[in-house]
């Protein structure tokens, strides 16, 4: 595999999408809103009643760290779906596969920019986050909450293997969505199994703990390994250009 | 430079390409001609190893399609304009062509200078930096062409160039194929408009799923029915047309007061059968030469 190929793929539709208005602001808003928003519910939550008590505090901090995991499910949906669908409905597919670059390059290279972007944009709004959190709690908690091995671990483990499951699910939805939205549409639907661990959590079925949330990454590295194999089988010239609807 | 034997294609149950035999030359210009449906995008993307062969064989510049290790080499030497230009449309017109130059690993230098010559060959060098949407059709076949020469291919694939194309722009293009073949470069023409083959192409293929003719536009017109004259008389009778028949067996009709003749070698004929004409009683009043047209071979190949 040719890393060079690679990086001129992913750097071409970085560059696409970041002057894609919608694509851009889509992928800000979200991290925004979790940095700026979940610190001001710690910060006045409760407030009638004294706030949030300091033994509350770091539940319902890992909580809203869950956000994030959220958000890296849900955010390579948009970037991947136009990188793959849209580039299928402008028909700028045939000319691209008729060079010498192979299947797997081109591959690499569009999951690349697709899951480069919300990392990037997720890091950011977790680091803006942490920094609001530990000026809001360090003197009810009398120490700096993060960073932490739950954040870590969510960041480093859980965050990059998520987006790349939802890059993946959207290469095999590609094949068979006509436009942009519906690819976006069906590929919302992977958010909803992490909503459901993050209510599960919050009703005190799971404990999301750091053990735990390694097992959950266990599962869902299984998971993309599967995927992986999947989405290389459908990304094929052959396919593409004879069987993608 | 490219050389088909017994290549086939098939969809489930669709053939779509049956058994084509072909053999272009380096430096021809070799057109495609066929109804939607024939085969021709198919046969294209087989040679550019976009899809695979069901049987045959085929080689690009000596390299075989299918053959795992010669892939990426067909792919090096050709260029693909596709019938749908898809272009970067977000993308101004010289990063859609550097983009391009970088997957053939062309050094900065040699993209610099091919992108501007090519922009500047097709007349839009000075739209250099505007986005490829907000050119015109033609403006974005023409982009599509330089982005499909950016490597300096040797064998050049243009399927359906002119399509939806005003008569200007299609001129343009035409004329920038013209220039192509001035340098030497192998193309291979997919259209379905027969004047711009003729114009065009030292050999065209009428394909319609089989080969069913391949040759040079002059040579498929005279394999119709050659040449034509027709003698318009101020009145036919049978002495007349006994009269030329006598001269040889040429194959005669009358329609109105037209006797026309298909004669192989016309300019020594006539002149015979003129004087044949007169001595039997008939009036002349003109004699016209009517050649069959590109369009009449393709009719009848195409329907029959």
């Amino acid at each position: 595999m040719d890393l060079q190929n690679v990086w001129t793929i992913a750097s071409k539709d970085l560059g696409i999408f970041l002057k894609k208005k919608s694509i851009l602001y889509s992928t800000i808003l979200f991290p925004l809103i979790a940095a700026i928003g979940l610190p001001l519910v710690v910060e006045f939550a409760g407030q009638a009643v004294g706030g949030i008590p300091a033994t509350a505090l770091p539940g319902v901090i890992d909580a809203f760290l869950f956000f994030f995991i959220i958000g890296a499910a849900s955010l390579p949906v948009g970037i991947a779906s136009y990188s793959l669908v849209g580039e299928k409905v402008e028909k700028s597919l045939e000319p691209l596969l008729s060079t010498p670059m192979t299947d797997g390059e081109i591959l690499l290279g569009k999951s690349i920019a697709a899951f480069l972007l919300p990392l990037l944009a997720i890091y950011a709004g977790a680091t803006i986050f942490a920094a609001f959190i530990d000026a809001i709690t360090r003197g009810q908690l009398g120490y700096f909450y993060f960073p932490n091995a739950s954040m870590a671990v969510i960041l480093f483990v859980v965050v990059p293997l998520v987006c790349l499951l939802s890059v993946e699910v959207l290469i095999l939805v590609s094949a068979r969505a006509n436009d942009v939205r519906a690819a976006q549409q069906f590929g919302g639907v992977l958010v909803f199994p992490f909503v459901v661990i993050y209510v599960a959590g919050e009703i005190g079925i799971i404990n999301l703990n750091t053990t735990n949330l390694l097992l959950i990454s266990a599962a869902i590295l299984a998971i993309d390994i599967l995927l992986f194999f999947l989405s290389r089988g459908t990304f094929q010239r052959e396919e593409i250009l004879t069987k993608w609807k | 430079m490219i050389d088909a034997e017994n290549l086939t294609r098939k969809f489930d149950n669709l053939t779509a390409v049956d058994n084509l035999t072909l053999h272009i030359d380096e430096g021809e210009v070799f057109g495609f001609l066929g109804p939607n449906g024939a085969g021709k995008t198919t046969t294209v993307r087989m040679l550019c190893c976009l899809i695979g062969k069901t049987s045959g064989t085929a080689k690009v510049g000596g390299y075989e399609i299918g053959n795992a290790a010669d892939i990426q080499k067909i792919r090096k030497i050709i260029g693909l304009l596709p019938e749908n230009v898809g272009l970067y449309e977000d993308m101004s017109a010289y990063k859609n062509l550097d983009f391009y130059g970088k997957i053939y690993k062309l050094t900065e230098t040699q993209r610099r200078e091919r992108i501007e010559r090519f922009l500047r060959m097709l007349g839009l060098w000075e739209k250099q930096d505007q986005p490829a949407g907000s050119f015109s059709k033609g403006m974005k076949q023409k982009l599509a062409i330089a982005r499909a020469l950016i490597h300096d291919p040797k064998v050049l694939f243009l399927d359906e160039p002119t399509a939806n194309l005003d008569p200007e722009a299609s001129k343009t293009v035409r004329d920038f194929i013209l220039e192509l073949k001035k340098e030497k470069h192998t193309i291979f023409l997919n259209t379905h408009l027969l004047d711009e083959a003729e114009r065009i192409c030292d050999r065209v293929g009428i394909l319609k799923t089989k080969l069913l003719a391949v040759d040079t536009p002059e040579r498929l017109r005279q394999s119709l029915w050659g040449t034509k004259t027709v003698i318009q008389l101020e009145s036919v009778n049978d002495a007349v047309v006994a009269a030329v028949k006598k001269l040889g067996s040429w194959q005669t009709e009358v329609t109105g007061n037209k006797l026309i003749v298909s004669v192989s070698n016309p300019e020594h004929h006539i002149p015979d059968i003129v004087d044949a004409v007169g001595k039997a009683g008939g009036r002349v009043q003109s004699v016209t030469q009517i050649t069959p047209t590109l369009e009449d071979v393709y009719l009848k190949l195409v329907r029959s």
